[in-house]
């Protein structure tokens, strides 16, 4: 078996573990990320299956006993392997994968909805993420909370150099580019905690430049954004003289 | 008159000592720059090794963020600029003309010059890290982050100015093996005749002439913005910072199939060696490169699926990302075919070209997922794209390298490999590799991004860490046994057969290791197969003798055949330059210029470029023919001395160049539009800054010029000295009314970038103008001295294409910078 293979045995044990992780693509805990996901296996899995018929299909060429071949079977071998080889098999699969990518990507675009999702303005830093709820006033630094169970738009900006903001477990990653605004919608299933970090090398401490996204059920956000604006009524009162 | 060993080892003399500075015969500048880049390929990976001890385990302090920043630029940096292309560019250079019938490649003392930029420019990269002043924003130097603001220091300008240095050895290799492969094949040998590594190398070489000026370009820029304080990347100034990424990446995209196309040439001149029969499928490998070629340069944006860009065009470059697989398919295929068909025989070669496959399909497979948007948001910019990228280069690239090497063994040091040591150094390779990247992909699925100096323990990343790192050092032995084996083979393997694999191909008629002049006589070839080694294979076996070629070397100088482009029939004899100072000493000079640029000693590095100027014209000079040499009787049984007529290697050379200089205009254009669409805040002042009544003048005279020289294109017997000077004269009268419009424009260059553009495609104009106008006087002091007359009229087409051009930028500037934003209605 191609030594490949044997490296991916030796794996197993820990693939088989769910491959999990607060930051990995492949514990999808939001749709986008779920789809992704099954994209993903399922490519991973016709990949292996044409790399093992190219390999074999050489192997096999290189030892077999050699046959005699007259000019016309080698025009219908040409014929074969460079038309089914070369031009079928890619275009077919290029065109299922399109087929199957493109609505998948057209889903996780922030189109207009009946009802506006809600907003949260992310602004990248050296080296941290400034996170501002326009609605509700509250700032809140390294940390997002959001409600579970509905789409929300993350307005992306950045203060300085290019950063890149990505939940893998939610959805995929979008720049932050000084001079725009970009709009990343996610959704995440269930209540849970993710992890997020920082994918477009930003300077020294780039590695540090982690996120925490909470999600909360729709009582729970309730009562947080309520305990908020509270604590910001107290601030206020507090710091008038 | 006969020629003898002696003769021809006179002639084609390569001095020892001090002196072998000014050797310039393309075998021992291809194997210059291949051990050169091995040296460089050595520096990489040490790099790598130690990010890979960095990364073995969590939360290490082994290295701290700014070294291992520098270290990941560094790598990417060396890897790809100081290690694969001038690599497989010095295999090109060592290969072509023994591949088709030459003696040397058409410019000489141009590839010399160039490996000496390499050198240096390499040289000065090297030096920053021992500085610990290296670049420590990416290999792809991304702005604002790379910009004076955010990367205050030298680093980035080592960079900028280093790889535009070795960038310039690139750009003369590609004009160099252009022009060869197009000018100076064998009699007979056709387009159609040519061996598919040729036509490889001639695709690779005029990518590489359209796809580095991007590049350069960008580099440029951001030097003037680092140093300069000019507004191109700044949004805040009417610029960009994603006009970076494009330039880059329009060089980015195509560089990675310039490195690619050239190992897969390895490939299908080794099969049907190896298969014992003619490829399949000659005719769809042809299209299937020149198609790789030109898809190439329309994929760039899928480096950038993140950034915002509209989904419409996210959807074109994401279609055409995968659509380039169809070619690579059809070349996978064709190998297929020629294998199946033959009665293929097991070397150590076939064994690399076996790891090429396996490991390059795989890297191709996980490179049509990455076209694929949804997914690309996901993994890009994480450790699935360094897997995959290191799939497609090594597998891609050092594979078929390897086993390029080990079957032109034979060439380079007349000995034979073997599968003793040979067999183990491949697997212990293999293995390593594929622990150490296969692996890979699902660090970066499970959500580790790249260029991280270290990470946190418990998000799954730990194992497979210390996996790759593991494999790293598996590699790593690997890599040494390689070399060790070739080295041992080079010096002590058995001593080569003639044609030791069977090969069909004309290096295979030389002796082995090949003299300096590679061919005692050039042959007349009448079929792809010159050596009929493939039984019933043989097509139109002449029964007439085929005439021999340039027999003589008693006159003393270096010759070989210039041919039809596209037939192949000898149209002149071309006397070649031989052993000189100039690309060495011009070369220096470069770099002296280099380093005060770096250092910011702006009046001394004016001094200095003038210096190079004066440097660059002194070897333009000296290389035309002597007069013993130029008004010599030519051989009636040859072909005329290339300089007897208009056509010659100058001028395709010349028009490579002026290609090379085409790009770098229209990706200023590109620039030019794109901020003035797309850029946040970009403004057009009130009025234009340029006053149209002045350039029009510039672009007038510099159509006179080229008029009147197309007129002298049959050179009068008197008067031509008088005519060149009046080109001159105009020439220089366009010159000065360009420097006066540069001077008196209102241009706020450090305040909006609209202003800085405007500067800099001025300044474009007047360096061609400039060197248009420098061409001609030089030009009139030859014709003054007779070198340059009715009777060596070569050198006149070629100052004549230096003027269309300059005709050409002039009107184009005067469209695109004043009519179109006028008739738009901006000013």
């Amino acid at each position: 078996m191609p030594k490949w293979a044997s490296s991916a045995v030796l794996c197993l044990p820990w693939l088989l573990s769910g491959c999990g992780g607060d930051q990995s693509a492949l514990a999808p805990a939001g749709r986008a990320a779920h789809e992704v996901a099954l994209l993903w296996w399922w490519m991973l899995g016709v990949s292996t299956i044409v790399l093992i018929a190219v390999c074999g299909l050489w192997l096999w060429a290189q030892f077999r006993k050699p046959v005699d071949t007259d000019p016309d079977t080698e025009r219908r071998i040409a014929r074969r392997w460079l038309i089914g080889g070369g031009l079928v098999l890619p275009l077919v699969t290029i065109v299922v994968l399109l087929a199957f990518g493109i609505p998948i990507g057209h889903r996780m675009l922030p189109l207009p909805l009946d009802e506006a999702p809600m907003k949260i303005e992310v602004t990248g830093h050296q080296w941290w993420w400034e996170v501002h709820y326009p609605a509700s006033g509250i700032t809140l630094e390294d940390r997002i909370v959001m409600p579970a169970g509905r789409p929300v738009d993350f307005h992306l900006e950045s203060a300085d150099v290019i950063h890149s903001f990505w939940v893998p477990r939610l959805g995929g990653k979008i720049d932050m580019i000084p001079g725009r605004t970009n709009v990343l919608r996610l959704q995440a299933d269930a209540p849970g905690r993710f992890r997020g970090q920082c994918a477009e090398f930003c300077g020294l401490r780039h590695a540090h430049m982690t996120l925490t996204v909470d999600a909360l059920a729709e009582d729970d956000w309730q009562a947080w954004l309520a305990e908020r604006a509270q604590a910001g009524q107290a601030d206020e009162a507090g710091a008038s003289p | 008159m006969t020629t003898t060993v002696q003769t021809r080892e006179k002639v084609w003399h390569n001095p020892r000592g001090w002196r072998a500075l000014t050797v310039v015969s393309h075998t021992n500048i291809g194997r210059r720059f291949m051990l050169t880049g091995l040296f460089f390929f050595l520096v990489g990976g040490l790099m790598a090794m130690l990010m890979r001890a960095q990364l073995a385990f969590p939360d290490q302090a082994f290295m701290s963020a700014e070294i291992y920043n520098q270290l990941f630029t560094m790598h990417g940096t060396i890897m790809m600029f100081l290690f694969a292309l001038p690599m497989l560019e010095g295999l090109g250079m060592y290969m072509v003309p023994k591949l088709i019938g030459a003696r040397d490649l058409a410019f000489p003392r141009l590839g010399a010059f160039g490996y000496y930029c390499y050198l240096f420019g390499g040289l000065i990269l090297l030096s920053s890290v021992a500085l610990a002043m290296a670049p420590d924003s990416g290999w792809f130097m991304y702005t604002p982050l790379s910009s004076d603001v955010f990367s205050p220091g030298l680093n980035s300008d080592f960079w900028l100015l280093g790889v535009t240095f070795v960038e310039i050895a690139a750009v003369t290799a590609g004009i160099e093996l252009m022009v060869s492969i197009l000018k100076t094949r064998t009699a007979g040998m056709s387009l159609s005749r040519m061996p598919l590594m040729a036509w490889y190398l001639l695709v690779t070489s005029v990518m590489v002439v359209f796809g580095f000026p991007p590049l350069i370009l960008g580099s440029i820029l951001l030097e003037l913005e680092r140093a300069g304080g000019l507004a191109f990347f700044d949004v805040a100034r009417g610029g960009d910072p994603l006009l970076w990424q494009h330039l880059f990446w329009l060089f980015g995209h195509p560089e990675v199939y310039i490195i690619f196309l050239p190992a897969a040439g390895l490939v299908s001149t080794l099969i049907p060696v190896f298969a014992r029969r003619p490829i399949i499928g000659y005719r769809a490998l042809v299209l299937a490169v020149i198609t790789t070629g030109f898809i190439s340069f329309g994929l760039w944006v899928h480096h950038m699926f993140t950034v915002g860009i509209p989904k419409l065009a996210q959807a074109f470059f994401s279609v055409a990302s995968m659509l380039v697989a169809v070619p690579t398919a059809v070349q996978i295929f064709a190998w297929l075919a020629t294998l199946w068909a033959g009665r293929p025989r097991f070397s150590l070669p076939m064994l690399w070209i076996f790891g090429f496959l396996v490991v390059f399909v795989f890297g191709g497979l996980t490179g049509v997922m990455l076209a694929l948007v949804p997914f690309n948001w996901q993994v890009h910019d994480t450790h699935f794209v360094v897997a995959h990228m290191h799939y497609v280069l090594i597998g891609g690239m050092l594979f078929p390298l390897v086993a390029g090497i080990y079957y032109y063994l034979p060439l380079f040091t007349g000995r034979m490999p073997s599968m003793q040591l040979g067999r183990w150094g491949f697997w212990l390779f293999f293995i390593g590799f594929n622990v150490t990247f296969l692996i890979m992909h699902f660090t970066g699925l499970m959500g580790m991004p790249r260029r991280v100096y270290t990470y946190e323990a418990g998000l799954g990343w730990d194992i497979p860490n210390l996996i790759s790192s593991i494999g790293g050092f598996i590699m790593t032995a690997g890599v040494g046994m390689v070399l060790l084996d070739l080295v041992l083979h080079g010096r002590y393997g058995r001593k080569a057969p003639a044609n030791p694999w069977q090969g069909d191909t004309l290096e295979w008629t030389l002796r082995l290791p090949p003299p300096n002049w590679n061919f005692d006589t050039l042959p007349t070839v009448n079929s792809r197969h010159p050596l009929p080694v493939f039984p019933g294979h043989n097509t139109d076996a002449s029964t007439e003798p085929m005439p021999s070629w340039l027999p003589d070397m008693s006159h003393g100088r270096r010759e070989t055949l210039g041919c039809h482009p596209v037939s192949g029939k000898p149209v002149s004899t071309i006397h070649l330059p031989g052993n000189s100072w100039w690309p060495f000493v011009c070369a220096l000079s470069l770099a002296v210029l280099c380093v005060l640029l770096l250092i910011r000693a702006y009046p001394l590095a004016a001094a200095s470029a003038t210096l190079s100027v004066a440097l660059l014209s002194a070897w333009s000079w000296y290389n035309g023919p002597r007069k013993a040499h130029a008004l010599a009787p030519s051989d009636p049984d040859q072909p005329p001395l290339h300089f007897r007529g208009l056509d010659s290697p100058g001028l395709w050379g010349a028009n490579a160049g002026l290609m090379a200089s085409g790009s770098l205009f229209m990706s200023m254009l590109f620039g030019w539009f794109y901020l003035w669409t797309v850029a946040p805040l970009w403004q057009f002042p009130e009025q234009t800054p340029l006053h149209w009544p002045l350039l029009t003048g510039v672009a007038l005279l510099c159509s006179l010029a080229a008029w009147v020289y197309r007129r002298l294109l049959t050179p009068p017997k008197q008067g031509l000295t008088r005519s060149v000077l009046l080109i001159a004269g105009a020439g220089a009268l366009a010159l000065m009314l360009l420097a006066t419009q540069i001077r008196l424009a209102p241009l706020a260059v450090r305040e909006q970038a609209h202003d800085a553009i405007l500067l800099v495609m001025l300044l474009y104009l007047l360096m061609h103008v400039g060197v248009a106008l420098l061409a001609t006087l030089l030009q009139a002091r030859r014709a003054a001295l007779g070198l340059v007359s009715a009777e060596l009229p070569y050198e006149l087409p070629i100052v004549r294409q230096l003027w269309r051009y300059a005709v050409l930028v002039a009107w184009a500037l005067l469209l695109v910078l004043i009519a179109f934003p006028l008739s738009w209605g901006v000013y």
